[in-house]
């Protein structure tokens, strides 16, 4: 009795600080009791997700340090010629900031979701899609370019070869991750307009009952492909 | 049929207002706008062209700032109950071990092909 009442009680009745997490997962039921499954599952794939990325930046750093080859500087790789001068970075510089903005409107949209506000909430979503998408051209305009001046996953014109591999392993999966997103987020946003987490309509895949959290769970997701670009900008760009 | 669907919702609204994480919008955009800065910083850095320890220093410094505005606030970890942020937060600290074992198994590779391949760089 005396342990339902500190696991499950309210926050006054359960211990503070490290105690507090030893009894969430000594409880003998679910550990991550304010998180509902989809969020927690959602969590775990992210997490699984982050040790995909960090064994490619890893390689990536490898590669880079065991080269006896120079490695191409990204500041002027991917300048771009501007009114006469060329400007270092600048086209990674707006797409940072294009999905820094998306994930500024989806932390909104969860909010208006919260706040059963449908059609504001799919709005911001819509907008969060767009600015995807947009990143995602850019994406494929900085490809091109870099294919039609010659660089490959075994070579490229600056140095090292190992640079073109990289790239496109980091960015294709990057990228690929952002594409999935804004399906994801076109999905979700349909649902919310047409009012399916008013209703508690069922999923057409999962049969289960649609709710408001489903917009925040899929934010995790957004929120996590612009961290992982955090690190890809410091670590592949600037570095 | 209809009095069904409407107890439903209500019941639905009581459970989703105790469950879900609402703030005040003020701080998404606080926190937007931050992000903004730090963006333009570490763009700064390249752009103004500081080299060395400075630069690597404030690279991971922006690096690191942006990435926690993301996960605490827009990821709303800040306020999740502590036995997740642990699991989620503590095995990515890991990671830093396989960077230490890579680093040296990359400085062994450079040393080999230094010595045997004699390619300076």
């Amino acid at each position: 009795m005396a342990q339902t009442i500190e696991t499950h009680g309210d926050a006054n009745l359960r211990p503070a600080g490290l105690r507090g997490v030893a009894a969430d997962f000594a409880s003998d039921q679910r550990a991550f009791k304010s998180a509902s499954w989809g969020k927690a599952m959602m969590w775990i794939f992210l997490l699984s997700d982050t040790f995909v990325f960090g064994c490619f930046l890893i390689a990536y750093m490898t590669a880079r340090m065991s080269t006896p080859v120079a490695w191409p500087n990204p500041s002027e790789v991917f300048a771009l010629h501007i009114g006469g001068q060329d400007i270092p970075l600048i086209l990674i510089a707006i797409m940072t900031f294009v999905l820094i903005s998306s994930s500024g409107t989806m932390a909104m949209a969860v909010n208006f979701g919260y706040r059963r506000e449908r059609h504001r909430t799919a709005a911001l979503m819509l907008l969060t899609a767009l600015l995807g998408a947009t990143f995602v051209s850019m994406q494929a305009f900085e490809w091109t370019k870099l294919i039609t001046e010659g660089v490959r996953p075994w070579e490229n014109p600056w140095g090292a070869a190992q640079f073109g591999s990289t790239f496109f392993m980091i960015t294709g999966f990057h990228g690929t991750h952002v594409t999935i997103g804004v399906i994801f987020l076109l999905i979700v946003a349909r649902k919310v307009w047409r009012g399916d987490f008013d209703v508690e309509r069922r999923g057409f895949f999962t049969s289960r009952k649609g709710r408001y959290e489903v917009v925040e769970i899929m934010g995790l997701y957004w929120h996590f492909v612009d961290l992982v670009w955090v690190f890809i900008f410091a670590f592949f760009y600037l570095w | 049929m209809s009095e069904t669907t409407a107890h439903a919702q209500t019941h639905t609204a009581q459970a989703q207002a105790h469950t879900g994480q609402q703030h005040p919008i003020r701080l998404y955009l606080f926190v937007w706008g931050l992000l903004f800065v730090l963006s333009a910083f570490s763009y700064l850095v390249d752009y103004f062209g500081i080299q060395g320890y400075l630069r690597w220093t404030l690279i991971l410094l922006f690096m690191m700032l942006k990435a926690g505005l993301i996960v605490a606030v827009f990821m709303h970890m800040a306020w999740e109950r502590l036995a997740l942020v642990y699991a989620i937060l503590m095995p990515p600290v890991l990671v830093l071990v396989f960077v230490a074992l890579m680093v040296s198994e990359s400085q062994y590779t450079i040393l080999t092909r230094l010595a045997f391949f004699g390619t300076a760089p």
